[in-house]
């Protein structure tokens, strides 16, 4: 059985977002956990956003993978403690800010006073000198920002 | 849980949901309509927000309750008698400015809601969900709250849009407040908030951004009533045959 969660584990490290498909549902922090209870095989997720509409893919992606290798999973949500955006790798961000998405800034850093550390950093030119246009994007999880240097619109990923 | 208190956390989540998921409905109609491409991401992504929250919601209240199969019954299936929303999401959205001045509204009395739960429910699955839940409301009253400032303070005209707004609204805010035995059981055995904490929260709110936006405070009291006991107004009909069109039409179909 134990074998079985570490096999796990490495069928769903490599599987991706379909909304942010150059990052990992692993780089994103939303796979929790994985463990067996009772008779059943659970994969623990948690949702960045409540009515995202790519849950129901990314479910159907998970069991469908473990299904392959042999192992029917049941899907569990947790919504407590809420998914953060702090839980995204560093390898994520990273990929994000390639991809021409602005990171989500880190809680702990945008609650510092230096001005900078608060502000958005445009992905194209790394010019800080960026406004918001809109609360909300392409995505119920990013907001629409404007760069102000080389004036290039550009997604940001929330803080939550 | 005994059969007394599955009642009421069915009765509960049901009047959470059924909010939530008509004015989703209710938002989504702005798709394709909204003044500028911003304000046309932006409303959809709040009613995938409200409609997510409801189906999770709806998810809860069919484990309670066996006669309904799955949450899509619950959204889908019932008579208009049935729903338990408050008069005032099912309104027709009317102008932009009346639509938003009703999300904040609606928003800022969530997010107070919400919070309180995360503090006390006694239904677990619930409080676990609030702490998600806040996040989310929080935001959407934000927006809105920002929008209210925008056209209140904007030009004479938006001002008036706004006042008007008010006024057109004002009977069907006290419904959110109003007690009935369901508000005053459920808040004696830990499961809902006291709705008037949540009111003397959300007047402070709302006050600090109409002062913000040039805007007054109506009189809150409660006017106009019925959706909590399943009396709606005449527009919840046309917004039900539009809403359950598909699954009458093709019933058990699903994504």
């Amino acid at each position: 059985m134990r074998k079985n969660t570490e096999k796990a584990w490495d069928v769903l490290r490599e599987l991706t977002d379909p909304e942010l498909p150059f990052l990992t549902l692993n780089d994103l922090g939303v796979i929790r956990d994985i463990k067996i209870k009772k008779d059943n095989f659970i994969v623990t997720i948690a949702p960045t956003y409540i009515g995202c509409p790519a849950l129901s893919v990314i479910e159907d992606n998970i069991t469908g993978e473990l299904k392959k290798v042999g192992i029917n999973a049941l899907i569990e949500k947790s919504f407590s403690p809420p998914w953060s955006s702090d839980w995204i790798s560093e390898n994520g961000r990273k990929k994000m800010e390639e991809f021409g998405i602005s990171p989500p800034l880190l809680k702990d850093r945008r609650n510092l006073g230096d001005a900078t550390s608060k502000k958005v950093r445009c992905p194209q030119c790394t010019s800080f000198e960026t406004e918001k246009v809109s609360e909300f994007g392409s995505t119920a999880c990013k907001s629409l920002y404007r760069c102000l240097a080389c004036k290039e619109p550009f997604d940001h990923f929330k803080c939550v | 849980m005994r059969k007394k208190m599955t009642d009421m956390v069915f009765e509960g989540l049901l009047r959470l949901a059924d909010d939530n998921l008509i004015l989703g409905h209710r938002t989504s109609e702005w798709c394709g309509h909204a003044p500028t491409l911003e304000e046309d991401l932006a409303l959809p992504n709040i009613a995938l927000d409200l409609i997510g929250h409801a189906q999770a919601l709806y998810i809860l209240a069919c484990e309670l309750n066996p006669k309904y199969a799955n949450e899509d019954a619950l959204a889908f299936l019932r008579l208009e008698h049935e729903y338990k929303n408050v008069l005032l999401v099912e309104q027709e959205n009317g102008h932009f400015g009346n639509t938003v001045l009703r999300l904040f509204y609606f928003s800022t009395f969530m997010k107070y809601f919400w919070e309180a739960l995360k503090e006390q429910c006694c239904f677990e699955k619930l409080k676990k969900f609030s702490e998600k839940a806040v996040l989310e409301t929080s935001y959407h009253s934000q927006y809105s709250s920002q929008w209210v400032i925008t056209l209140g303070d904007g030009t004479e005209e938006s001002n008036r849009k706004m006042s008007d707004a008010i006024i057109n609204l004002e009977p069907f805010v006290g419904e959110l407040f109003s007690e009935d035995n369901f508000t005053r059981e459920s808040f004696q055995k830990d499961f809902f908030p006291e709705l008037g904490l949540i009111c003397e929260k959300w007047k402070a709110e709302v006050q600090s951004v109409f002062t913000k936006a040039n805007l007054d405070l109506p009189n809150i009291t409660l006017k106009k009533r019925g959706g909590r006991n399943g009396e709606h107004t005449e527009v919840f009909g046309y917004l039900l045959s539009d809403l359950q069109y598909m699954q009458r039409t093709f019933p058990n179909s699903s994504w």
